[in-house]
């Protein structure tokens, strides 16, 4: 884990890599006018990120290394919730109970909390309401999935996620 | 090889565009504003990714599907975002949610 | 193939349409518009495709960030009005 001024100098050069690369991408006209524009731009950006807190610690890096197999698991988790609900939408009967329910977030720190309310909200049949002091308000479009949600999969992933 | 990508992309650009179709069906259909922002995340979540990584098979190793990837991502990160600051601006501004199913399965 | 998404990306933009001139509340037009925003962006990117035009697609990544900034903002306008309203009633009331 990184603290202190390390990390904000190691968060600082890649997120400056980051915007190099991104420039010379999509400019594709390397001319000194647009490479200086860009630079500017760069630099910018860089305060504006200082400004809004972007440096200080807000996830480790290890959280990184472990994105790719939570993408993979939600990524199965959103098919298979597309698929109950187009099945429910397309019904005649249209079959929905929609149902609101309250839980803890496993997560204590923001940034997990924010991951666990946009995985559940990016997951069709579960809304997000409301986040507040780590408790969270999530509509379900029926009742089968608010008691899936409740038996805390998701609550569990996110929190793995983020530990140390 | 190249036609087995290229079916495989039809695939999911034709599963693409039925589940934006359900979504905006659904949008239409379901009965109240917090059952319908279901409908509007089943076409940002499912719709978006089938389509784009549908193209995305289709431009191959190129500068495009960088960019495709960069809209992907962004499209992912931005849209569960709106969709909580909608969902949150309407209950604080007092939308019920739910009827009244909603008060028993509380906990 | 890609005319026949962008077809069925037309029509749900239409549908969104619909529910947006419905409503009821201006939640549910919001919500109406933000799904025509991003169905702007898919629609985009198709039609970078379509006609083999691929600067289409910094368009497209373009309105995805516009898109998401102009449906904060107009919230946070209604949210405030909203609030506003409430005041007056008990400052009325």
């Amino acid at each position: 884990m990184l603290s202190g001024m390390k990390g904000y100098w190691y968060r600082f050069a890649a997120l400056l890599l980051l915007l190099i690369a991104a420039w010379l991408l999509w400019s594709g006209i390397y001319t000194p006018l647009l490479l200086g524009l860009g630079a500017l731009s760069c630099v910018l950006c860089l305060y504006l990120a200082h400004r809004i807190g972007f440096f200080v610690e807000l996830f480790s890096a290890r959280a990184i290394l472990r994105l790719p197999r939570y993408w993979a698991w939600l990524l199965l988790e959103v098919v298979k919730s597309s698929l109950d609900v187009a099945r429910i939408i397309l019904n005649r009967k249209l079959p929905i109970s929609p149902t609101v329910i309250e839980f803890d977030a496993a997560p204590d720190e923001p940034v997990g909390q924010v991951v666990l309310g946009n995985s559940i909200t990016l997951s069709p049949g579960t809304v997000t309401l409301d986040v507040h002091n780590g408790r969270l308000r999530v509509h379900c479009l029926t009742r089968e999935v608010a008691d899936a949600l409740l038996s805390g999969e998701f609550n569990r992933r996110a929190a793995e996620l983020m530990k140390d | 090889m190249q036609s087995a990508v290229d079916v495989l992309s039809w695939i999911l650009l034709a599963a693409g565009g039925a589940f934006v179709f359900v979504g905006g069906l659904g949008a239409l259909r379901l009965p109240d504003f917090y059952t319908r922002m279901h409908a509007a995340s089943l076409t940002d979540g499912m719709g978006t990714i089938l389509i784009l990584v549908g193209i995305m098979l289709q431009a191959g190793w190129s500068l495009a599907a960088i960019k495709l990837i960069a809209i992907l991502v962004c499209l992912l990160l931005t849209s569960p975002t709106a969709s909580y600051a909608l969902a949150n601006a309407a209950l604080l501004s007092g939308v019920e949610p739910g009827n009244s199913r909603a008060g028993k399965a509380e906990n | 193939m890609y005319l026949v998404v962008s077809i069925a990306i037309l029509i749900t933009m239409a549908l969104a349409l619909v529910r947006a001139l419905l409503g009821p509340s201006v939640y549910d037009r919001m919500l109406a518009v933000n799904m025509f925003g991003t169905k702007t962006v898919l629609l985009l990117s198709v039609i970078a495709f379509l006609y083999g035009r691929p600067d289409f697609l910094d368009l497209a990544l373009a309105y995805a960030l516009i898109n998401f900034v102009g449906v904060l903002a107009v919230l946070e306008f209604f949210q405030s009005r909203s609030i506003r309203r409430a005041a007056d009633r008990v400052d009325g009331g």
